[in-house]
This record gives structure tokens, sequence and C-alpha cells, in this order.
């Protein structure tokens, strides 16, 4: 495990202590409660992203997968709360709902080869083999791409393959892909993952800080290779209240 | 007793650079509003340092030499201490909307931080409530302590690190705490004793206790987790701390706004962070253009397209990527402005190899200097004016009052470059595009504005607007755009898969097809703002796109209140993350300030009560307004002229040391002048107090008047003589307002000696509400309104002591 800060310490020890009681709690009912909440979150934000509502397939990944078993082990009582939760090495667990979004933006069918960039806690991965698809992770951060390895390995997902790389040239022996799933947001979109998507594919990155993902960014290839993207809001608003 | 000014003097020079470090401190280790926050909270010290004296003041005073050491020697003490254990606090700003214990880690460092302040408030509030018939003097040390503390800090944190910085600040509370015993031959020795142990221990504690401790979100801490990244070099001034980072094993590739469609390979680059965030590249170049193509893959290249080898002024270097851009396409002549001289000397100087002597171009020049009064003072005209993801430092780079002010994107601005244009000009803005929709469409409102008011025939043919998934490049041309232009722009966005958002003509068609917005917000909304009826588009528009003036300079507020029930319906998830915090957090830390303030002020009311029984029935609650109306008046006026002063100074460090440090040496000056100016009265029909305050009005006004004329009228004068000019102008109203403190208190000693040290926590109190409702009230009705609300509180304060 990786050496904690010692300001992490307290704020783990600070966790441990409030959330004790919790601890003991039934995960699989706080899953349930999680998937209910973002299947309500589902429905109000179509305003914003034209999906009516999750695919009935992402929510019962979202339902099956323990997230408690991807989160550090002091944080775990807060593992189905529906917020992001940090992992170490200044990365972050993401928010259940912003997962379920991403994972609906792909439009994901069995079988299909899935990229992702930035495995982070490998949480997001699950949910992606979840769906039956391949997926091919790549983290940059050492411990990480190991610690993941392992969650994923203890939860069953060991058809998944990570690698510890830089996800900038993606992964060229692999391509192409039918959808990709950037987890971080860099200063522009890389061109190499655009070239490894296959027409026809998908790809989505969010966008905004740690903690707070402000905007999606979907990229997607048409069936004679153009490329246009898409930028949605995670929450249903307009900016401009129209005369009725 | 000669040693107790001093000691007063040195300890608020400690104070005063304390609370600039501290500022300067968190801005590295968190993120600003946070710490503009807490810190503005813990300058409450001050004021509990008045309710305590007020409360204990019999068991304080007899021991006053004591007492001042105690907290004086507590606050060089716990200034160190209480930023090493408050580093210690696991406080994370970007967990705040979903962790309440966020909050009360808040509390926990506006707790500790405000620790030092009591210590050194109680220690000059018990000399001036001990030394009554002395307030004048010992005020006027204050004043002047104060003054050069801040000019001290400023010209110190460009040759130490300000953990170095933190350590000096210590020691000078411990010194000061030593002086009030000088005249004492008799203890000398325990003293000096004491003394040297206390400062071995500041200079002895181990650096790492008190290193800045970065939040692990923020960029650089992010950038550091990358395999083999390290920083190679760091620069630290009171601008901020650059740090100067290579990645070979994971490049870093910082192109904002590359196209989809680039092919070309980004360069080797290093990341230049400031105080930890907001990353700028310098990029390698090593003499083959072609290994710059990447850059004419940026949106920020577009008007290169639409000019032939043009005369460019480059608002904000940065690591120089604008500079690189303008000599890969030719330009004729470049002149780079950058505010940070350290960042300047890295990009011509130690990085200067890496970065391709860029300054070695023929045509190319460097100017140290802000964007803004550059562009003023320069006659050169030029083709193109590129501003390109560049916000502004303002003042609170300095870790001083503004809350993201800006003159950089005010209309004067916007009309002071259209003025530099040459025939045909152009000015080209990218920022960073904001959804919903904001800064972009406020720029354009400027620029219509803008446009208006100079008189143009048709501004909607002076206008282009284009956007990438992430940044939005506004165009304003000095005359109208010519087919020629708009084409090559249509061919420029369409290779690169950029959408334009406006130009002259532009059919609806055309709108929101590469990256496609729910809505096309921006066609739609340049449309409405260049149609008959701006103002109802302005007025429906759910966030406030009103052009930012001089005189309101927040370009960056965006917040309209009838949106918070709607975001509050959205959850914690979704609304809050279309607040604009550093608003939020201005009133939130009114809120906190103003209810803590209450309860500092009337907690030792009933003691007071049997004491003040010999004043007149009511004089409490005067003396209460008295104070509190000062405290708010002083601080509105000395922000104000700050604001005033950038643009005339040229530099927003030079404004705050020569604008903060005249202020309040002159104040100073006056303070001293109170002893002797009612005996000079005596027997005349008018007051000191009324006198005084007349001298503020009537001063204050005429600038409120006169003040852009004399700058006008000044504006020949070089920037070394513009620095005695200033200090000319505020000297006579500084000194004026230096009268009403000592006066006032001087009166109340002798009326009712009990509430000395209570006025003195409400004026603490109130400075602390003043800097906050000043950026408030600046915001939504200028810094002219400040000064006049400024001029009434100080004609209410005369009226209530009469």
């Amino acid at each position: 495990m990786s050496r904690l800060r010692p300001s992490e310490f307290m704020a783990f020890l600070a966790v441990l202590i409030l959330n004790v009681g919790a601890a003991a709690g039934d995960y699989a009912a706080a899953r349930k409660e999680l998937v209910d909440e973002i299947t309500r979150d589902g429905r109000r934000v179509s305003l914003s992203t034209g999906i009516r509502g999750f695919d009935a397939r992402v929510l019962a990944a979202i339902g099956n997968v323990p997230r408690h078993q991807f989160v550090p082990m002091l944080l775990r009582p807060a593992a189905y709360a529906n917020r992001p939760l940090p992992i170490g090495h200044g990365q972050t667990i993401s928010q259940p709902y912003i997962v379920a979004l991403m994972t609906d933006l792909l439009e994901l069918q069995a079988g299909q080869q899935v990229l992702e960039i930035g495995t982070g806690s490998g949480y997001q991965t699950a949910v992606l083999a979840e769906l039956g698809v391949r997926v091919h992770s790549i983290e940059i951060i050492e411990a990480l791409a190991n610690s993941a390895r392992a969650h994923l390995a203890e939860t069953g997902y060991s058809g998944v393959v990570v690698r510890w790389a830089d996800g900038y040239h993606g992964w060229p022996e692999r391509a192409p892909f039918d959808a990709i799933i950037v987890t971080a947001a860099a200063s522009h979109i890389p061109p190499p993952l655009v070239a490894q998507l296959k027409p026809g594919g998908r790809m989505v990155i969010p966008v905004g800080a740690r903690f707070a993902v402000q905007q999606l960014v979907l990229v997607q290839k048409a069936a004679d290779g153009g490329v246009s993207t898409r930028q949605l809001l995670p929450v249903a608003f307009v900016p401009l209240r129209r005369r009725r | 007793m000669v040693p107790l000014p001093a000691a007063i003097s040195l300890l608020s020079a400690a104070v005063l650079a304390h609370e600039i470090l501290l500022m300067r401190l968190f801005s590295i280790i968190q993120w600003h509003h946070f710490a503009y926050m807490v810190i503005s909270l813990a300058l409450l010290g001050f004021g509990a340092s008045g309710t305590v004296i007020a409360l204990a003041r019999h068991r304080l005073l007899p021991h006053f030499r004591a007492a001042f050491a105690t907290g004086a020697a507590g606050f060089g003490l716990t200034a160190v201490a209480s930023f090493a254990i408050a580093q210690r606090i696991p406080f994370n700003a970007l967990e705040v909307i979903w962790e309440p214990r966020q909050q009360l880690y808040l509390a926990l460092l506006f707790l500790l931080l405000a620790v030092p302040f009591f210590g050194a408030a109680l220690a000059i509030g018990l000399a001036l409530a001990a030394h009554g018939k002395r307030i004048a003097s010992l005020y006027r040390a204050d004043l002047l302590g104060a003054g050069l503390g801040a000019l001290a800090v400023i010209g110190t944190l460009f040759l130490v690190m300000p953990t170095t910085m933190l350590r000096l600040v210590g020691g000078a509370g411990v010194i000061a705490a030593a002086l009030v015993f000088a005249d004492l031959p008799g203890r000398r020795l325990a003293v000096l004793g004491l003394t040297g142990l206390a400062l071995a221990a500041l200079a002895l504690l181990p650096e790492g206790l008190l290193r800045p401790q970065l939040s692990p979100y923020k960029s650089l801490m992010q950038t550091l987790v990358l395999p083999d990244a390290r920083i190679i070099a760091r620069r630290s001034s009171p601008l901020g701390r650059l740090d100067v980072v290579e990645s070979p094993a994971a490049p870093l590739r910082h192109a904002p706004g590359l196209s989809l469609n680039a092919t070309a390979a980004i360069p080797p680059q290093l990341g230049v962070f400031t105080d930890g965030d907001g990353m700028t590249a310098i990029t390698r170049f090593d003499g083959d253009r072609d290994s710059l193509a990447f850059l004419d893959w940026q949106a920020g290249a577009l008007p290169y397209h639409l000019t032939h080898r043009p005369r460019v002024l480059v608002l904000g270097a940065g690591g120089g990527s604008e500079i690189l851009r303008a000599q890969y396409h030719g330009a004729r002549r470049i002149d780079a402005v950058e505010l940070n001289p350290q960042m300047a000397e890295l990009l011509d100087g130690e990085q200067a190899e890496f970065a391709g002597h860029l300054f070695r171009q023929p045509g190319s020049h460097l100017h140290i200097a802000e964007a803004r009064a550059f562009a003023a003072r320069n006659d050169r005209r030029y083709d193109l004016i590129q501003i390109t993801l560049l916000d502004s430092f303002a003042a609170s780079a300095a870790g001083l009052h503004a809350l993201s002010e800006s003159t950089l994107y005010t209309l004067e601005a916007f009309e002071t470059y259209l003025d530099r244009l040459a025939p045909g000009g152009m000015l080209a803005i990218t920022r960073w595009l904001r959804l919903p929709p904001r800064d972009s469409l406020k720029l354009f409102a400027t620029a219509v504005e803008v446009l208006r008011r100079r008189g143009a025939d048709d501004p909607s043919r002076q206008l282009l607007l284009m956007r990438s998934w992430d940044t939005a490049t506004l165009i304003v041309k000095s005359a109208a755009f010519a087919p020629i232009e708009l084409a090559a722009a249509r061919r420029f966005a369409d290779e690169r898969l950029f959408d334009l958002a406006y130009y002259p003509g532009m059919p609806a068609g055309e709108a929101n097809r590469h990256n496609v917005l729910e809505q096309p917000y921006l066609f739609e909304g340049t449309r409405a703002l260049l149609g008959p009826a701006p103002q109802a588009f302005l007025d429906a528009y759910r966030f406030d796109l009103t052009p930012a003036s001089d005189d309101r300079p927040y370009f960056f507020h965006f917040f309209k209140w009838r949106l918070l029930p709607e975001l509050s319906r959205l959850g914690p998830a979704g609304g809050v993350l279309l607040l604009d915090w550093g608003y939020m957090v201005l009133w939130a830390t009114l809120g906190q300030a103003v209810a803590i303030s209450v309860l500092l002020i009337l907690l030792p009311l009933r003691a007071l009560g049997g004491e003040g029984a010999t004043a007149p029935v009511g004089y409490a609650a005067r003396v209460a307004v008295y104070f509190l109306a000062l405290g708010l008046a002083f601080l509105f006026i000395e922000i104000a002229f700050i604001q005033r002063f950038v643009l005339f100074l040229g530099h927003p460090l030079t404004a705050v040391s020569v604008v903060l440090c005249s202020f309040l040496v002159f104040a100073g000056f006056g303070s001293g002048f109170a002893g002797r100016l009612p005996t000079l009265l005596a027997g005349r029909r008018i007051g000191a107090i009324p006198l005084a305050v007349g001298g503020i009005v009537g001063i204050a006004g005429i600038y409120l008047l006169l003040l852009p004329a004399l700058f006008g009228w000044l504006s020949p004068l070089t920037q070394g003589a513009r620095i005695p000019a200033a200090i000319v102008l505020i000297a006579p109203l500084a000194f004026c307002m230096g009268l009403p403190f000592p006066l006032a208190l001087r009166q109340v000693a002798d009326k009712a000696a009990a509430l000395v040290p209570w006025a003195w926590g409400i004026n603490g109190c109130a400075s602390v509400i003043s800097a906050v409702l000043a950026t408030l009230l600046a915001i939504h009705l200028g810094f002219t309104a400040v000064v006049a609300i400024a001029l009434a509180l100080y004609v209410l304060a005369a009226w209530t002591l009469r």
C-alpha cells in the first residue's frame, strides 16, 4: 500500500471514527439505494444529454459491482454514497452517477473492444466489464495500475488487461476500438485516440476539476470517418429562459 | 518609556507582513478564495483582543509589560506554529460540496490562524488602554509600523522564500516583546536569555515542518505524480511561486484548443506553474520551424490567417507560446508583455536555450509591465493584439483584498486596445469556453458596447467569434471584415473542426456543426446582442453578462441571485458546479464576519455597564457607531484607491506597495498630529473631529471628481516620477484619515476609560467586515460608490461624537 501523508491519515481516521457504525451496514442494500438514486437522476438529466433515463444494463452493472472493494479500506463506509472519493496519489474514484452517465453515453454492446485511459481504482473498468465488453485499460501511475489489477482480480473481473503506460498514444496494438473512455481531461483530445476509434465509435471525456465534473465531451466518428464532438452538461440546465 | 512606540511599530509591521504572507502561503497550498475567507476571518483576532481586554483589563493592566510581552511573543511564536499545524489539517476545498466535515476543518483553520493576530492585537490594544494620554503617538507608531511592514514584506518576498519570511515575522514579534523591557536594566539578562531562546527556536525549527504542503489536487501535484516528473527550477515573489517541471517519461503536451484533425506532434515542453496551478508551457524550439506546426492547429492561430506578417502585441507572454506562434507565422514585430519579472527571466534567461532564444529573433521584444498599462502608455500601432488564456493577476496576487478583480477585460480596456490598432488591425482574445456560456458572451457584449460608443456604423461587421470544444476566440477588427478574410476564417475553422459562432452575414445553418452544443448558444447569443433588444437578452440570460468597467472591474462575476433556487433544486452534484465560488465565498465570509463581530462586540457590554456608568447614557452606543463607521470607511477608501492607482502606477505590486504604505505612513503622521490638534483649536468654534472629517470629505470628494483628469494630466511622467506623484496625491488625504481614530479614542479615554479596549475591538471587527464588504459593494455599485459610502460613514461618525 502506498505511503499515506499525515493529512490523509488524519482524514481517514476522522472518517473511520465518524462512520464506524455504518461500516457494519449491508453493502448490498446501500448499493441498491445508490442505483435507485442514479435512476432518478438519470431521468432528470435528459434535458442536457438527450438520454431519457439510463440503459437498464448500465444500472444493472452499477448494481453488481462492489464499489466498496475499489475504495481505500477506511473510506468503505462511504463507498455507496453518490459522490467521488479520494483514492490517493491525488486521484479520485468518480461519482457513481458520472460513471453511469459516461458508460451510458458509450452505447456499448457485448463483445465490443473498449479502451480506458486512466484505470484509477478500477471501478469504472469493472462497470465496463460487467457489460460484457473487452476492456483494455491504461494507467500512468504504477502504484494505481498495480492496485487496480489486484482489485479487479479480487472482484472476479480477471478478463480485463491493465497496462502501466502513458495513455496519450492509446494502445495501437489492440486498436481500433468501438469505444474509448478517458477518465481525466487533458488540455486537448489526443489525436492518436481519435485515430484509434472505429468508424461509428464513441469516445467520452469528462471535463472539470477533481471531485467536480463540469461537462462531458462525446467524440463520435461517423461511418465515413468524419469526426464530430458533442458537449453535454451533467445537469439539467439551460442558460436562457425562453418566452412561452 | 521610549521603547513602547518602537515595540508597537515593530509588532505592527510584523502583523501586516504576516497577513500578506499568510495569503501568499495559502494561495500556494490551497485555492485562493478559501485562503481569502480563512485569513479574513482570522483577522477577527483583532476584534477578539478588544473583547478580552475589556473583560479582563483589571487583571491585565497592572502587569502591562508582562501582558504586552506575552501578546507580542505569543504572536511571534504562534505565527510560525499555527501555520505548521494548519498545514496538517486535512482540509480539501474541492470536497466542500460533498463532505460537511470539510467545514469543520475550515473552522479549525480559522481559529488556529486567529491566534497570532489575537496575541498581537492584545499587546497593541493593551498599550492604548494603559496609556490614554499617549494614544496619538502610540497609534502613530502602529500605523507607521504597518506601512513600513507592507513595504518590507513585498520587497523581502522577492529575496527569500515565504517560509523564511515567516520565521522573520515570528522573530520580529519576539523582539517586539523584548523591547518593552529595554528600559528596565535589572531584567536585561533574563529578557535577553528568553529572547535568544525564542529566536533560536524559530531559526532552528526544521524546514520540513513549514514547507508548503500543496493540496494533491492542484495541477502541479497532479503533474508530479507522472513517472520521472520533477521540479527543475523554482522562483518565488509576491506575485506567486513559479515551479518549472519537466516530465520526460510522460511528456506534458499542453495545447489548449488543439484541433481534432491535428497530426503534427507537440515538441517537448516544460510546465511552469504559478502557485502550483494554472500551468503555462515553455515549448522547446531548436530552430526547426516545422516542429512548431501544431501551433497552427490551435484556435489561437485564427488571426494569423486573416493578416499578413502583422505587427503583434502579445499581452501576457507566460511560457511564450503566443510569441512562438507569432514568429511561426512570420510576424514583422512582436512586443510581448509579462507581468511577472521572474516568469520573464525564466523565458529570456535560464530557459532561453530550451525556448529557442525567443527574444534574439529580430523584431521580438519582451516588456515587464501590467498588460493594460503597457497598452495605454505605448504609442506604437499594431496589426494584431493577442490576449490568450490569460487571467489577470490583479492586486489579489499580492495577497491583498481583491477577489478576482480584472481591468483586462473592461470597456475602457477594450477602448485602449482598439486605440492601439493600426488601420485594419485586429484584437483577438481567446478564453476558456465554459458551459453554459459566460465569458465568451460577456466579451462579445463588451466589444459590441465599445464599438457602439466609438460610433461604429455597424458593429456587426467588425466582429467574429469562433469556438473549439474548450476555447472561444473573439476577434474585433478596427474596420469591417473583407469577404476574403471571412472566407479565410471559414476555411481555417472547417479544416480544424472548429465552429464559427458569429461572423457578419453568417447563416444559421453554419452554426453548431462540428462541436455540437445542446443549442447553438453562442450563435443565438451574439445575434441577440447585436439585435434590436440586447437588454432583453441580458435580462433573460441566467448569468450576468453585463460588460465590466474600470469602476466595476469584475469581469468574472456572472452570478444572478434568481438562479439560486433553481441551482439548489439541481442537488449538490449539479447546481453547485454552476455557482461562482469566489462570489459565494465573499458572502459566506461577510456573513460569518458579521455574526462573530456582533458576538465579540456585545459580549463585554454587561461587564462594561457598571464601569461606563460615569459616562452619559447612550455614550457606549455612540462610541460603537463611531468606531464601526471609522473602521469601515478607512479600508473602503484605501481599497478603492489601490484599485484606482493600478493603471497609473503600471503594476499591481507597485500600486499595492506605494498606496498601502503611503496611506498607513501618512495616516501615522496624521495620528501623531492628533495629539496637538485639540490644543491648537482651543477656543475656536470648530472641533477637531469635524475639521478632520471635513478635510477627508473635501479631498476625497475632489479626487472622486478629478482623479481621472489628474491622471491624464500626469500621464507624460516617467515611471520613476509617477511614484512620488502618487505619494503626493495620497499624502494629504491619508494625513486627515489618520486623525479621527486617535482624536476620539483620547476623548473616550477621558470620559469612560473602560470603553477604550472595546472601541479598539470594534475597530478591528469593522476592518475585517470592511475589506469583504468593499469588494461586494464594488461588484454591485462600483468603486466610486465605495468611496462615496466611505465619506458618508465619516460624516456619520463625526455627527455621532459631535
